[in-house]
C-alpha cells in the first residue's frame, strides 16, 4: 500500500494533505504560548471558527432566498384567486344636480368598505378615485383649487386631473373608478388600476 | 475542479473560494428581494404579466443558491 505521507509517491496526491497554516490560531493571531492562561486551556482555532460562522450565514442566505420565493409563490396564487374573481358590477352613486362643479362627494365602491371619491371639476368634467392613498392607505383629500389630491398621513400628492403620484412616498397612481353618466345619473362601472 | 486540485488548496485560498461564493449568494438574495418587492407592485396595480416570470426567476435565483451552498458544504 502505497504511503500517503511520502511525497515522491504519484497517488499521494488523493490523500489528505495537511495545510501548513491549518493549526489553532488565536484571534489576535499571536502564538499560543503568549496568550493568557484561559485561552490555553479553551483553545479556539478563530479562523475555524469564523468558517462555521460564514457556513451558518451562508445557509441563512438560503433559508431568506426560499423566503422571497414562497412569497413569490404566494402572490402567484393570489394573482389566481383575483383572476377567477367576477368584475364589479354597475351602481349608481349619485345624481349630476346634487354635484355642484368644484365639489366632491364619497362613496363606496366596489365593496362597502371601498372608499371612493367623486369629483365633479370646475370645468364639470367627472372624475372619481379610489380614496385609499397606494402608500399605507389612508383616505387621501381632494385639494380642488391646487389640482391636488393629498394624503396627509405622509404628504403623498395625487395629480387631480389622472390620479398619478406626483409627490411624496404613494409607489402608484389612486386606482380610478370608471364612470358613466345615463340622464342625471351617475354610475360606477369598473375599477383601473395602474403602476404608472 | 477536481477533487485532487480541491484538497491541494491551502486554508487561505478555500477562504477566499468561498467569500466568492457567499458574496455571489448575497447578490442573488437582493436580486430577490428586489423581485419580490417590484412584483408587489406591479400586481397591486392590477399587473399580472409579471407575477409568473417573476416567479420562475426567484425559484431560478433559489436553486442557484442552494447549488452554490452545497458546493459550499463540501469544502
Amino acid at each position: 500500500m502505497p504511503d500517503p505521507t511520502n511525497a515522491a509517491d504519484p497517488d499521494a496526491g488523493f490523500a489528505p494533505t495537511r495545510d501548513p497554516d491549518d493549526v489553532t490560531v488565536a484571534p489576535d493571531g499571536r502564538p499560543m504560548d503568549e496568550q493568557p492562561r484561559w485561552r490555553q486551556d479553551f483553545a479556539i482555532d478563530a479562523p475555524e471558527a469564523n468558517f462555521v460562522a460564514r457556513r451558518d450565514f451562508a445557509k441563512f442566505l438560503v433559508l431568506i432566498s426560499g423566503a422571497f420565493v414562497a412569497g413569490q409563490a404566494w402572490i402567484a396564487a393570489k394573482s389566481l384567486v383575483r383572476d377567477r374573481r367576477p368584475k364589479p358590477g354597475r351602481m349608481r352613486i349619485a345624481s349630476l344636480a346634487a354635484l355642484p362643479t368644484g365639489s366632491a362627494t364619497m362613496f363606496a365602491y366596489p365593496g362597502d368598505h371601498d372608499p371612493c371619491l367623486l369629483i365633479r371639476m370646475p370645468d364639470g368634467k367627472l372624475l372619481a378615485y379610489s380614496q385609499k392613498c397606494t402608500h399605507l392607505s389612508c383616505a387621501v383629500i381632494p385639494e380642488i383649487d391646487r389640482g391636488i389630491l393629498r394624503c396627509p398621513c405622509h404628504e403623498g400628492v395625487f395629480d387631480l386631473a389622472t390620479g398619478r403620484n406626483i409627490a411624496g412616498p404613494p409607489p402608484r397612481p389612486l386606482p380610478i373608478i370608471e364612470l358613466e353618466v345615463t340622464g342625471d345619473d351617475i354610475y360606477a362601472v369598473g375599477v383601473k388600476a395602474t403602476t404608472t | 475542479m477536481s477533487k485532487r486540485t480541491r484538497r491541494q488548496l491551502t486554508r487561505a485560498q478555500r477562504l477566499t473560494v468561498i467569500y466568492g461564493v457567499v458574496c455571489f449568494v448575497l447578490v442573488l438574495v437582493v436580486l430577490q428581494l428586489w423581485l419580490l418587492t417590484a412584483t408587489v407592485n406591479a400586481w397591486l396595480g392590477d399587473d399580472d404579466g409579471v407575477v409568473w416570470p417573476a416567479l420562475a426567476a426567484s425559484a431560478g435565483c433559489l436553486a442557484l443558491n442552494i447549488g452554490l451552498l452545497r458546493s459550499f458544504l463540501r469544502r
